[in-house]
């Protein structure tokens, strides 16, 4: 109890030391929360931003498509079964038929893959309305980052070659309909997307599809012969997987902070310690007891982080609420992610981390608190007194 | 009050290692202290005044030879037994004060008695008799950057003493001070030697701390030199 109280007169009793001390510390709080929270922003974001605009409520493919591999496009198509169509009725899914195809823009060929999918689904944010009324040509829509490759924009003709369900050879011109910006590359990189009806048209396959795409939250998942269901978790796999290479990429930016901060922890707690040796010796020589000495220095060392958590709270919960709400603008740069990021992430503060980061600077500021004063605490108490380091 | 010896000395020796060769701070140290002395070691500089006090003390371990204070032997004490001799029995004084420097004079002369775990009524009196003792009681409330060096040491004074111990160790006290402080703190411990039999021992280079001394054991290179009962030259 005395110790307790020695640390409170201690901490009180140093007034402005502990106040800057403190401040020190928060802002290692309010840093590390403030990555953390946007690291998983970040995440939240690129899923949601993927879950809506290309996975929705998961899929069925026909067997044969394997997205990895173009070629098996040729033959991945088939008429939808009677389950899978009454859903669609229903408007509770979405067929998509997938052909590879070339365009010539500027007299180069390019690859695409042309999509057919209802103009009037919304399913998937792809605002294939634009696809709708359209008699004299056929439209298309594209990505911003598919209009920048190919020099394309909105109201050009294209001409596109592609092979029928025979394969045979065929051509036609394409009207660019609209560009939408989007966050999700796979929506965009090399993507035509026409209205369904036509493509079957053109292609000879009546009511086929490659893939179909479940409303989201949909629980149908029933077995249906020559097609598979994949459910979210598996679509995902791969984004997630990839999220997390590129965070390893992008954590040492995140560690290097992390470390800054237990730098800043590290300074205030050690060198104010080590420049408090010669009173731990006239505390030895008062008749204090090593371990009581080591419980007062880490008890205050504790407090500090309490305080520190204090002093965070106080300017630290405003300005992470008011980031929460407004968002992070990134550079341009970050497009280059090579995944669905917004020009603005909206950090993601959960109960959870706040309370992890506090425990955890609560902990690292103990342990540095502790360590060096046992070094000093089990020096004679003359080493001490005359501020001996070792 | 323990009565006859308080300390004994037995061919205490202390060497500090120094890179490949060492250093023999105290060479075969015999010394006898009596309750109620006022002694003083003197001596050139590195000749182990500070040496012998804080072997004495138990803040310092010997190299070999034996302590015995109040009884016990220093080198056996375990660090909590010599933390709990120093806590009951053993004042310092230091030459650079050693103030806790975020509490107030009463603060720091109360220390001692907290760790005592001496009742908080009891505790008060006693703090403030102290500081009465070294005539400070009106600045009880000043954290120690508000006081003078003298001020400092008479705060540092009351603090060894307040416990009433049997033994006040005080390693050149005067070195900080001007003339009149020194006298000044000097004969408050007199004061305090005869009015509460508590034992002093001086490490000193300082003539006027020299005058008041009834004991004077002259060290050089770490051996007792002479050692001699004086008449102190000031009066009481
Ligand atoms: N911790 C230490 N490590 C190494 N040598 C030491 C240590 N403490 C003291 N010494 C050496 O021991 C010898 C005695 O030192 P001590 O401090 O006891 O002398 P002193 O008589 O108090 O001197 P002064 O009058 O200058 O205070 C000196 O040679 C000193 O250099
Ligand atoms: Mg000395």
């Amino acid at each position: 109890m005395i110790i307790a109280k020695l640390a409170f007169k201690n901490i009180y009793g140093a007034g402005l030391r502990t106040w800057l001390n403190a401040i020190a510390l928060s802002f290692s709080f309010v840093a590390i929360i403030f990555l953390q929270g946007l690291y998983n922003g970040m995440n939240n974001q690129v899923e949601k931003a993927t879950v809506d605009a290309q996975y929705a409520g998961g899929h069925y493919w026909q067997n044969k498509y394997d997205p990895y591999d173009p070629l098996t496009l040729n033959d991945a198509h088939e008429k939808i079964p009677g389950d899978l169509a009454k859903l669609i009725a229903a408007k509770k899914a979405t067929p998509i038929l997938i052909r590879q195809a070339t365009i010539y823009p500027n007299g180069r060929f390019q690859n695409v893959f042309l999509k057919g999918i209802e103009p009037e689904q919304n399913i998937l944010s792809i605002p294939t309305s634009v696809l709708t009324d359209d008699k004299e040509s056929i439209p298309a829509l594209i990505g911003s980052r598919m209009a920048k490759s190919s020099g394309l924009k909105a109201g050009d003709y294209i001409t596109v070659r592609w092979r029928d369900t025979h394969g045979t050879f065929d051509a036609n011109e394409l009207k660019i309909a609209a560009v939408m910006k989007t966050d999700v590359p796979d929506i965009d990189n090399g993507q035509f997307w026409i209205p369904i009806d036509k493509m079957r048209e053109m292609t000879a396959m009546p009511d086929e599809a490659t893939i179909i795409v479940l409303e989201k939250g949909s629980s149908f998942s029933a077995e249906v012969d020559h097609w598979q269901h994949k459910d979210l978790e598996f679509l995902l796999r791969d984004l997630r997987a990839l999220v997390l290479t590129k965070s390893i990429g992008g954590s040492i930016f995140y560690i290097v902070l992390l470390l800054l901060a237990m730098l800043a922890i590290f300074d205030t707690q050690v060198l104010s310690i080590f420049r408090r040796r010669k009173e731990m010796g006239t505390l030895m020589a008062l008749g204090m007891t090593r371990s009581k000495i080591i419980q007062l220095f880490t008890l205050e060392g504790a407090m500090h982080a309490v305080l520190a958590a204090l002093v965070a709270a106080a300017y630290g919960l405003p300005l992470l609420i008011h980031v929460a709400r407004t968002g992070y603008g990134l550079p341009e740069a970050s497009d280059s992610f090579g995944f669905a990021l917004g020009n603005r992430i909206f950090p993601a503060f959960t109960a959870g981390l706040v309370v992890a980061t506090t425990l955890l600077v609560l902990i690292v500021t103990t342990i540095v608190s502790y360590l060096p004063t046992r070094k000093i605490a089990k020096l004679e108490p003359t080493d001490a007194l005359r501020g001996k380091l070792t | 009050m323990v009565e006859g010896k308080l300390i004994q000395t037995e061919k205490l020796v202390k060497i500090y290692p120094m890179g490949s060769s060492q250093i023999t701070a105290l060479d075969q140290v015999n010394l006898v202290f009596q309750a109620a002395e006022f002694a003083g070691l003197v001596g050139p500089s590195g000749s182990g005044k500070t040496t012998l006090l804080n072997i004495i003390g138990s803040l310092d371990a010997p190299t070999s030879g034996s302590v015995e204070v109040l009884g016990g032997k220093i080198e056996n004490l375990s660090h909590r037994e010599a933390a709990a001799l120093r806590n009951r029995s053993i004042g310092f004084i230091f030459q650079t004060y050693n103030l806790l420097p975020v509490y107030t004079a009463y603060e720091n002369v109360e220390f001692p008695l907290l760790l005592l775990k001496i009742p908080a009524p009891q505790r008060k009196k006693m703090a403030m008799d102290a500081l009465d003792w070294v005539g400070l009681a009106d600045r009880a409330g000043s954290r120690p950057s508000q006081l003078s060096g003298g001020e400092s040491q008479r705060v540092a004074i009351a603090r060894a003493i307040v416990k009433k111990p049997e033994l006040v160790l005080a390693d050149e006290p005067t070195a900080n001070l001007d003339a009149k402080n020194s006298h000044h703190i000097m004969k408050t411990m007199v004061h305090l030697n005869e009015s509460l039999q508590t034992t002093f021992i001086f490490a000193t280079h300082d003539e006027k701390v020299m005058r008041y001394l009834k004991r004077k054991i002259s060290l050089d290179d770490g051996r007792v030199e002479k050692d001699e009962i004086i008449k102190p030259e000031v009066g009481k």
